[in-house]
Parts: C-alpha cells; sequence; structure tokens
C-alpha cells in the first residue's frame, strides 16, 4: 500500500507448501481482480524443488494500471508454513502487515514475525474440512478477497470456468469454501481494501512471455527454433501452438546452437525468424548471431535473464546479459539490442525488433527478464501499432544484381531462394558486394561501413526510450527493463513530495543515440542510474557510449530481489541531503 | 522436390564461374563435378536447390555451384539446411561439408539431422583430416596417424558414421569414392529424390595432408551384396564393413519429418482473444 489515494494499492501473499494450491488461488484471484475491474500484477516463487515444495503466489490489486512490486505486504496468508522462510526474503513485510495463520499449522518463521507486524489466527484447515470436498486454498482465497473488498461474485464465475468441468459437486465445494473464508474474515480488520475503477473496459491478463511471443507474431515472425531454458520457455510454448493459426510454425532444436542457425537457415528462405533463449543459451549462440550480422541474414533473438553467471540463479530475476547482449560478438559485429520495458511493453519492444532485424537486415537480440516475463498482469488492450516486417526483396534480379551492394543507408536488396538469376551464397567470410570471399581491405572496409551504416543511421524515432517528465528537470532516473517500473512508481511519489524528476527508460541499448540522448538530458544536473546488477553493467554502457551531464550516480544492486520503489526513493532523498 | 522443367539444363548451368580454393588434385572437385551431374540427371532448376555448408576446405562447395547458397560457420551447415527446408519446403535441399564439420563439432546436429529426418541430401566429403587447418586428426583419423597436434596418433578409434547414421533413423544411406564421379553422382540423384534424411558418405582423398590416400582408389570397392530397406541388415552389414565398401546400404521408408505451417490467412485477432478475461 502506498499512502494518498492516486496510487493505492494492495499486496497480498499467499504461500503454501507443495500440493497446497496457493498458486490456484493466486491465478482465480486475478482473473477475478481482472473481471471487477481491478488491474493488477502476479509473481510466483517456488522452492528449488521441480515438482510441488512450498510456493508462493504474490499479488499486488489496484484499481489503476500496475506494473511492479510494492515495497512491503499488506497480507501474507499462509496454508502452511513449511518451508515458507526460504523465500521470506521476497515477503517483506512492515509493523502494518497482517499475518494471516491457521494455529495448527505451527509457528510462523521468526523472520516474519520479526516485523511487528500483526498476527491473526483463524483455523484454515478446520474451516475447509467442514465443507464436503473444501479446500484450504479456497479458503483463503474467500478470506483475502472479502479482506480487501472483492466481490464474491467474480469469484463464483471464475469457479465455474475454471472448475465446471469436473462438475458440479467440485463447482460447489469451492465456492462453499470460498464463503467460509468470507465468513472468517469478518472480524478482521483489513489494513487496505481496493476500489475497483470507475470504467470497466474490457482487459488483457497475460504475461510478459506471453507478451513477447503474440508481439512477434504480430510483427510478422512465421519460424521459430526452440531449445528449452529457464525463464524463456513459455515464450515458445506459447508460440508453438499459435503460429500455425497464421501459417507459421516451430521446430525443436537439439541446442541453441542450433535453434539460432536453424532461424538463421528459414530467414534466409524468406521466413521472418525468431528464437527465445536465456543468458547461457545466449552464450552458445554468440557465433550465430555475427554469422546473421556479416551475412545479412534478419533474426530476432528474445533473451530472458535470469541471475548469472553460468547456470546462476535460473528461476529469479537480474539485467545481467545486458553486456553479453551488445559485446558478445566477436569481430565488429553491428547489431541490434533492445529491452521491453514492462509486461504489456514485451508486446511493443518485441514487434518492434522483428521491424528492426528486417528491416536492417541483422540480428536483433530483445531483452525480456524473468520478473516481467514470468509476471501475470491485468492491462489495458494495447494498441494495434503498425510494425511488421518489411525486407528489402528483389524479386527480379537482372544480370547486374548484387546481393551485398553498397547502398546509401547500408541496406541491400535480398534475394529470396527461388528467385531466377538471384542466386548467390551468403557467407559469414567476408565477401564483396557480388558475395563472393574476399580479403581485400577496400572490401572489409565497404561492408563493414554498410553494415555499420545501416543500423548506426537508421531512423529510432521516440522509441530509443521512454521519457517522462518535464524538461526542465534537474534530476533525471535513467534505467531500462523491469526496473523502469519501480522507477516510475518512485517518481510518482517523489512528485507526490514536491520533487520533480525525469524517468529515461532506454529502450533501444544498441546501437547508441547520443543525439536524442543529449537533447533528453539536456540541462541535467543530477543523473541516477538504476540497474539490477552488481557490476554496473548499464552504466558502463553509458559511460562508454554517452556524455553524461552533471553529477552521476549509480542504484545498483544484483538479484535475486528485484528493486522496489522505496529504494530508490530513499536514494533521491539520501542524495539530496548531502 | 522441385518440378522438372521441359529445356534441358547442362552440367555447366548448375557451377558457378569461381574458381575453386582447393589444391590441385583435391577429391572436392570430383564431388562438385558429381553435384553438377545429379543435378543435371534430376533437371532441377537452379534457382531452386539450395547448397548450405559448415566451415572447411570441403565447405566451399556452395558457391561453386549456380544454386543459392549459405557458407555458415563450423559444425552448424545442417541446422541452418533444416531451417531452410522447413521454411521453403518446395526447395531442394543439400548440406555438404567435412568430417570434422560434420562428425565433430558438428556432430550433435548429425544425430538430429538423422533422427529428425526432414528431407534434404548431407554429402559429407571425408577425407579423415582437418584439411583447412592444415592437417589435424579428425573424427575418422585412424588412430595411429601421427601428427603435430597429435604426435603418435590419437589412439581413440574412429566414428563409424554409417553406422551412427543408421542408429540414428538417417532414411537413406550411402558411401561413394569421389574418384568415381559417375557412381557418385547417380549415388547422390538417388540420394535427392528419395524422401527424408539422405546421407551420402563421399570419400574424398585430401591429397595435401593425406598424400597416403592416393592408394584409396585401390582399396575401394562396390559392396558385394545389395541395398537393404531393413535397418537390422544394413546393420548386419555395417558389421563387416572395411570401410570402402561403396554403394547405397539402406533405403528406408520412414515418414520424413512432417511439420505444420498452418493456414495463412488466421488472423492476430483471433488470436488475442485468449488474453481476454
Ligand atoms: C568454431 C570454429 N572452430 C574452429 C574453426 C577452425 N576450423 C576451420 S575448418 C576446420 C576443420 C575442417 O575440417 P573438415 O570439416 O574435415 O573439412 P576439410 O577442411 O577437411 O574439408 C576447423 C577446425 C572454425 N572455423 N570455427
Ligand atoms: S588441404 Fe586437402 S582437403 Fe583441403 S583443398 Fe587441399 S587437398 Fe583438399
Amino acid at each position: 500500500m502506498t499512502d494518498g489515494d492516486q496510487n493505492t494499492s494492495v499486496s497480498v501473499a499467499m504461500v503454501g507448501s507443495g500440493g497446497a494450491g496457493v498458486m490456484t488461488s493466486g491465478n482465480m484471484m486475478l482473473e477475478a481482480a481482472t473481471k471487477a475491474g481491478l488491474y493488477g500484477l502476479m509473481t510466483r516463487t517456488v522452492g528449488p524443488q521441480i515438482r510441488g515444495g512450498e510456493a508462493a503466489a504474490l499479488l499486488r490489486l489496484s484499481g489503476k494500471p500496475v506494473h511492479c512490486v510494492d515495497d512491503t505486504f499488506d497480507i501474507l496468508v499462509a496454508v502452511d508454513w513449511k518451508g515458507a522462510e526460504r523465500f521470506a526474503g521476497e515477503v517483506p513485510l512492515g509493523a502494518d502487515s497482517l499475518i494471516i495463520t491457521d494455529p495448527a499449522t505451527g509457528d510462523i518463521p521468526e523472520i516474519l514475525t520479526d516485523s511487528g507486524a500483526r498476527i491473526v489466527e483463524v483455523p484454515i484447515g478446520e474451516l475447509a474440512a467442514s465443507v464436503e470436498g473444501g479446500r484450504a486454498n479456497m479458503v483463503i482465497l474467500g478470506l483475502v478477497a472479502s479482506l480487501i473488498g472483492l466481490d464474491e461474485e467474480p469469484i463464483n464465475k471464475i469457479i465455474a470456468k475454471k472448475l465446471g468441468k469436473k462438475g458440479d459437486a467440485a463447482v460447489k465445494a469451492s465456492r462453499e469454501a470460498v464463503s467460509a473464508g468470507y465468513d472468517a474474515a469478518g472480524g478482521i480488520t483489513s489494513p487496505v481494501t481496493v476500489s475497483p475503477s470507475d470504467d470497466k473496459k474490457d482487459r488483457w491478463l497475460i504475461s510478459g512471455n506471453q507478451a513477447a511471443g503474440f508481439g512477434a507474431l504480430r510483427g510478422g515472425i512465421r519460424f521459430v527454433a526452440a531449445y528449452p531454458i529457464t525463464p524463456a520457455t513459455e515464450v515458445l510454448e506459447w508460440m508453438s501452438p499459435n503460429l500455425p493459426k497464421v501459417g507459421g510454425t516451430l521446430v525443436q532444436a537439439e541446442d541453441e546452437l542450433a535453434s539460432i542457425n536453424m532461424a538463421i537457415g528459414a530467414s534466409f528462405g524468406g521466413r521472418p525468424s525468431l528464437t527465445a533463449t536465456s543468458g547461457p543459451g545466449l552464450s552458445l549462440m554468440m557465433e550465430g548471431i555475427g554469422l546473421a550480422v556479416s551475412s545479412e541474414t534478419p533474426v530476432v533473438i528474445v533473451n530472458v535473464m535470469r541471475g548469472g553467471p553460468s547456470t546462476g540463479v535460473p528461476t529469479k530475476s537480474e539485467q545481467t546479459d545486458l553486456n553479453i547482449a551488445v559485446y558478445g560478438l566477436h569481430g565488429d559485429a553491428p547489431h541490434i539490442v533492445t529491452a521491453a520495458t514492462s509486461v504489456e511493453d514485451c508486446i511493443f519492444t518485441t514487434q518492434w525488433s522483428v521491424y528492426l532485424a528486417e528491416a536492417m537486415q541483422t540480428a536483433a537480440i530483445v531483452l525480456s527478464d524473468q520478473f516481467m516475463g514470468q509476471a501475470s498482469s491485468i492491462i489495458d488492450p494495447p494498441a494495434n501499432i503498425s510494425f511488421m516486417a518489411q525486407r528489402l526483396v528483389e524479386s527480379e534480379p537482372d544480370e547486374s544484381y548484387l546481393r551485398y551492394a553498397v547502398t546509401a543507408d547500408g541496406v541491400s536488396p535480398m534475394t529470396l531462394p527461388g528467385t531466377p538469376g538471384g542466386q548467390y551464397t551468403a557467407d559469414g567470410l567476408e565477401h564483396n558486394p557480388k558475395g563472393l570471399p574476399s580479403t581485400l581491405m577496400e572490401d572489409h572496409r565497404d561492408q563493414m561501413d554498410k553494415r555499420d551504416r545501416k543500423v548506426a543511421e537508421f531512423n529510432y524515432g521516440d522509441h530509443w526510450a521512454d521519457v517522462e517528465g518535464d524538461d526542465g528537470c534537474e534530476l533525471v532516473i535513467l534505467t531500462w527493463g523491469s526496473t523502469t517500473n519501480a522507477v516510475r512508481e518512485a517518481i510518482e511519489r517523489l512528485n507526490g513530495e514536491g520533487v520533480s524528476c525525469k524517468l529515461v527508460a532506454m529502450r533501444l541499448l544498441s546501437p547508441a543515440v547520443p543525439e536524442q540522448f543529449d537533447q533528453t538530458l539536456m540541462g541535467a544536473k543530477r543523473v541516477l542510474v538504476v540497474e539490477q546488477s552488481h557490476s554496473g553493467q548499464f552504466l558502463k554502457l553509458l559511460r562508454a557510449n554517452y556524455n553524461m551531464p552533471g553529477e552521476v550516480k549509480s542504484y545498483r544492486r544484483p538479484g535475486p530481489l528485484i528493486v522496489r520503489p522505496g529504494e530508490i526513493v530513499d536514494t533521491i532523498k539520501n542524495w539530496s541531503v548531502q | 522436390m522441385n518440378e522438372i522443367i521441359q529445356k534441358k539444363f547442362k552440367a555447366s548451368d548448375y557451377k558457378s564461374k569461381l574458381k575453386p580454393v582447393w589444391c590441385p588434385g583435391c577429391g572436392d572437385y570430383h564431388v562438385l563435378l558429381s553435384i553438377t551431374q545429379a543435378l543435371t540427371k534430376l533437371q532441377l532448376k537452379p534457382e531452386n536447390t539450395a547448397v548450405i555448408s559448415g566451415i572447411g576446405c570441403s565447405s566451399r562447395i556452395p558457391a561453386y555451384t549456380n544454386s543459392y547458397g549459405f557458407h555458415t560457420i563450423h559444425g552448424r551447415g545442417l541446422a541452418v539446411a533444416t531451417g531452410v527446408k522447413v521454411a521453403r519446403p518446395e526447395l531442394t535441399v543439400i548440406a555438404a561439408g567435412g568430417d570434422g564439420d560434420g562428425f565433430s563439432i558438428g556432430g550433435n546436429h548429425f544425430l538430429h539431422a538423422c533422427r529428425r529426418n526432414t528431407d534434404m541430401t548431407y554429402i559429407v566429403m571425408d577425407n579423415e583430416v582437418y584439411g583447412m587447418t592444415k592437417g589435424q586428426p579428425s573424427p575418422t583419423t585412424d588412430p595411429s596417424w601421427d601428427s603435430a597436434l597429435s604426435p603418435g596418433g590419437t589412439g581413440l578409434s574412429p566414428f563409424h558414421p554409417l553406422v551412427i547414421a543408421l542408429a540414428s533413423g538417417a532414411n537413406f544411406i550411402a558411401r561413394t569414392f569421389s574418384g568415381d564421379v559417375k557412381g557418385t553422382a547417380k549415388v547422390i540423384a538417388d540420394a535427392i529424390e528419395h524422401p527424408g534424411f539422405s546421407f551420402v558418405q563421399i570419400l574424398s582423398p585430401c591429397v595435401t595432408f593425406r598424400p597416403d590416400q592416393k592408394i584409396w582408389k585401390e582399396q575401394v570397392h562396390e559392396a558385394m551384396v545389395s541395398e537393404t530397406d531393413d535397418p537390422a541388415r544394413a546393420a548386419r552389414r555395417l558389421m563387416s564393413d572395411d570401410g570402402f565398401n561403396t554403394g547405397v546400404l539402406y533405403r528406408g521408408s520412414r515418414e520424413a519429418y512432417r511439420f505444420s505451417c498452418g493456414d495463412e490467412k488466421g488472423d492476430m485477432e483471433e488470436i488475442q482473444k485468449q488474453f481476454e478475461v
């Protein structure tokens, strides 16, 4: 919860051990909230077990769009406490928070009670047992719904939708268990309630990984090669059944070396192509991405970042594949690196990146991360943007056709296999305009120039960054990726306290766009750079490519805990004091 | 398989004007000749064929043909070729490369290409050496072959490409000798026409780093037995294979890799409904 009604939200954690079904409760709550006209965000956290084990559904609901997690949780309710201390760090509580516990399930871990949160005991298990076929996860669903002010009606609708196929008895049992939860909430004072927004527009419920897949499809991707990896798999699993609906297909590859190269082959054949992966897979793909750059074959790589290095923290978020995405290719290999700034922006950024890769005949790496990739978010239906794959194709080549002709904008018309007279050999070897291998200085220079020119001089418009706030702001926060949302909320809070601050969330990380940057940061006296990286990869990228005006400060830390708005507010406040 | 047309293409129509970088006497010249003869036999339109390779002396071959080509990166020719074929099923796809490229760095793709059984032809010019990097042992090199990198030999038993291909599910398996241009051309044409993944191992001597391979032309001999469609019989024959048997070993009837590209006309409006609550 945040003070002031401009940003009132409620944050709820539902925890339980394997089989307790708290994820089901969370999902139902989110859907019911959508139906009730609320916005929301749900992330999940699980223990290291492959299946089962402790789990927590972490929700934040509000009458206004929400994109990040709050500083603390208002309500923590547990079906049981087995293994709960393992993610206690992800569920920060305050003195105003409420913990609901079933005394029959043992003691609350000390790390949670240390917060001074109010504790209320509810016999959750008993209530569930009082209903035939009743389950504790439905009791807590009713309990929480009642506490935050959500009507029973949308919940009943969701129960019918989700459990209808299990039969009337299952629906009845769940409804009664939910009602028992509602009744039990009667005597409890809630720390906070939410009211739905007045406009009952249609809403979408989507995860960042689905959004990336959807954006890719909308941009024209019609071939995907896939090798599973957490936390990117859902991009691929969403695309697999949806691609054939628009004339596309997905191939499961034997490894990431195969997936990137299959995508390059399919694109050479004329189909806009994509693969999705995470850090370890991206590392394996690097040589292939270089081939796409050199052979000027468009390809899109969605990289959903997780904690690194090596296998790292596979199930948690971090912004640390920036270096490899920008600098990982050998040789001078100009390519595109973009980053989505929120769950819903995964649609725009991926779609835009497909357009960029195709227009410039190069590789585009789209960075997302575990947090936004795997978070489910209630969003307004996104605008239908017009970016579509549009490749410069030569369909009637004559004798003079040169595949790698040196052109003013660096983009050369490409023939597709099957076109008579357009035959050429795409090559990772340096080549002359005809595509024949060459070691001549002039050819290397001319081809490097054109590959660089087409990327460096492209008109990226306003999309290079999300810029919010007045031009005259002397205080600027520069950030990227999912951290953008914590910064945005921090700035809203600072604005509420009379501190004005500009947000610059960079969507285009490579190539650099110094002109736009200079213009946007003109007059800045203090610049805070916020990122989720131990070494400050983003700060270093900025320092290497841009003139940073004024006094620069870095706020950074590694995952797995995600950056919360309060940390940024505090950083700014402490900075002012000095 | 692309359509056969009236006008008669000559072998020279399938060759580019580019002069190969190969050493004089390299077996790969003959392989190039066999490929162009096979394409002539099939009368495929040059623009409807894609030749895709990895890196190595042998992998230089795409640019010497008049097809669409992709000279990719070391070991990845099969992966790129798979993408081309799935994206453009109407094209004739030929993947080509060396033994180092295909069995060492690209070994995993070889297994899975056989298993996936995509309709294409894979030609490995096997010279039992890494030619391009100037003479290191490859997976098919004799264990006692001496080299700077492995003095006294690797001591490792060689990889048997035909056994692996059969065990992994390739649908057409053959071995030829590059010096037998006519025989090789016929096998390649058969391989192209056979549905699914066809694998042709061509013994193609490296005159520079394996001058000892000059005697291959005396050692190779047509297999005594005819081809089979029974994998068990093919496996038994491989047990007594001296490595110089040539001809088609196996012609299977496994269904080629199928993929669905669905209905082009489907629209995004329909797809986005799944997000509407
Ligand atoms: C990733 C990578 N590793 C190593 C090399 C160096 N390299 C180029 S060709 C080659 C081996 C070629 O041997 P083979 O595939 O048998 O082909 P040949 O030259 O004998 O025809 C190697 C190791 C490379 N190009 N790329
Ligand atoms: S080094 Fe060997 S394989 Fe390479 S071109 Fe020369 S003879 Fe052929």
